[in-house]
């Protein structure tokens, strides 16, 4: 048996903790919630890729998602709900030295957000942005989102979700996203070198983190506990790396298709392209 | 580093390759790093933090090869920054 002592008089602190505003922990996600992880998976990218703290930026839309900026001791955005992407774009734009990262929840990047998203894709803006798919809208208690499985309950779908989910990595490739992965939030250590692996691109990047809900989506949806979504994860997960962003449909009963989808290389970025046009126009 | 006067001393344990520490009061006994930990030797314990969440323990077997290998993956699933692994420095 091993030795076991207590440090009193010691203050101990997480790894994290450098990049924490520590004061606000504990923070106010449920116990199993998958926003923390995925928040830890995108510091250790940072950490890896060598991004120092001044050059980052965290722009976050509203929903429990929404409140990681906050929690973060980097300068971060908590925007209105839906206009993580443009306020991320014009930052972006003006300051173009720095690493925008948007990490938001699936209503806001796809609900109310949807349309800014898919634009944002098309004209290629320069920025990351991270989805926690958590299937649902969790902040306001669980009301039926774009991405809910068809089948699944939610407060608007007490008896059974009728609408087609959105197949959001196919949506991004569809649009013209230049890298596309998705992950879940208990495969950390693969979506901690997709980050970073998108971090050293240009163009939009997206990458979508299955998230647990335990709270406002498993509760209704026979998955209770706090780690029942996260069994789910990990016995319905199979790796493809390069699959066909078609096929990657997410439906109950089948396997969750998980992966490095997407990477184009050589597409200009929006940026790049109003450079051109500038200096044309300028040296007219 | 902001270090708060909130934050309370954390438990120390000392395995084999590193130390597990475990911040107890923000623990909220998900039980993720219990499921994940591949080699199953951390367990619920009968310790409540001030919110009555059961903070985990470390229990090892070495006679039955159940030792931690401070492979850190209780620290990177952990919803809650509230468990790590710190390689020891000493040996
Ligand atoms: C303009 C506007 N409409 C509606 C709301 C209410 N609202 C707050 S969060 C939210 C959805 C949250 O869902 P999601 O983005 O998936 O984040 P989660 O809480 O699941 O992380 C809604 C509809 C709002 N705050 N502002
Ligand atoms: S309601 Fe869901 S998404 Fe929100 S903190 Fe709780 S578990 Fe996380
Ligand atoms: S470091 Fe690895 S082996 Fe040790 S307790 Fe954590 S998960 Fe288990
Ligand atoms: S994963 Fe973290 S919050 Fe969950 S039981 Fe372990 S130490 Fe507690
Ligand atoms: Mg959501």
């Amino acid at each position: 048996m091993n030795e076991q002592t207590i440090a009193e008089d010691k203050l101990e602190l997480h790894p994290i903790d450098k990049w924490l505003r520590s004061e606000r922990m504990p923070h106010i996600w449920c116990p199993g919630c998958g926003i923390g992880p995925t928040l830890y998976a995108w510091i250790r990218a940072l950490d890896r890729v060598g991004i120092p703290k001044e050059k980052v930026v965290y722009v976050s839309g509203i929903g429990c998602c929404g409140r990681g900026s906050g929690y973060l001791d980097v300068d971060g955005f908590h925007t209105t709900h839906g206009r993580a992407i443009p306020f991320a774009i014009g930052l972006k734009l003006v300051k173009p030295e720095l690493c925008v990262n948007v990490i938001s929840g699936d209503g806001d990047l796809f609900s109310i957000g949807g349309n800014h998203f898919i634009h944002a894709c098309r004209r290629n803006v320069d920025l990351l942005v991270i989805c926690t798919n958590n299937f649902i809208y969790g902040m306001t208690g669980g009301q039926l989102a774009p991405t809910t499985p068809l089948g699944d309950r939610s407060t608007t779908s007490p008896y059974g979700n009728i609408e087609p989910s959105f197949n959001t990595p196919h949506l991004a490739d569809a649009s013209g996203a230049v890298y596309v992965a998705r992950w879940t939030s208990i495969h950390v250590r693969r979506l901690e070198k997709s980050i970073a692996e998108a971090m050293e691109m240009k163009g939009f990047r997206y990458i979508e983190v299955l998230s647990p809900c335990p709270v406002s989506y498993g509760r209704r949806n026979k998955l209770p506990e706090p780690d029942d979504i996260a069994e789910w994860f990990r016995q319905s997960s199979i790796i493809r790396n390069g699959a066909n962003t078609s096929e990657v449909q997410i439906e109950k009963e089948k396997p969750l298709i998980l992966g490095n989808f997407v990477k184009r290389v050589g597409k200009p970025t929006f940026y790049e392209l109003m450079k051109k046009l500038e200096e044309k126009v300028r040296g007219r | 580093m902001q270090a708060s006067s909130k934050v309370l001393p954390s438990q120390r344990v000392k395995v084999s390759r590193g130390e597990i520490h475990v911040i107890k009061e923000r623990c909220k006994q998900c039980n993720l790093c219990i499921d994940f930990c591949p080699t199953q030797v951390l367990r619920e314990s009968d310790e409540a933090n001030e919110k009555g969440y059961h903070v985990p323990e470390l229990v090892e077997e070495p006679e039955k090869g159940n030792t931690c290998v401070a492979c850190g993956f209780c620290q990177v699933i952990c919803p809650e920054y509230a468990i790590w692994i710190e390689a020891r420095r000493d040996e």
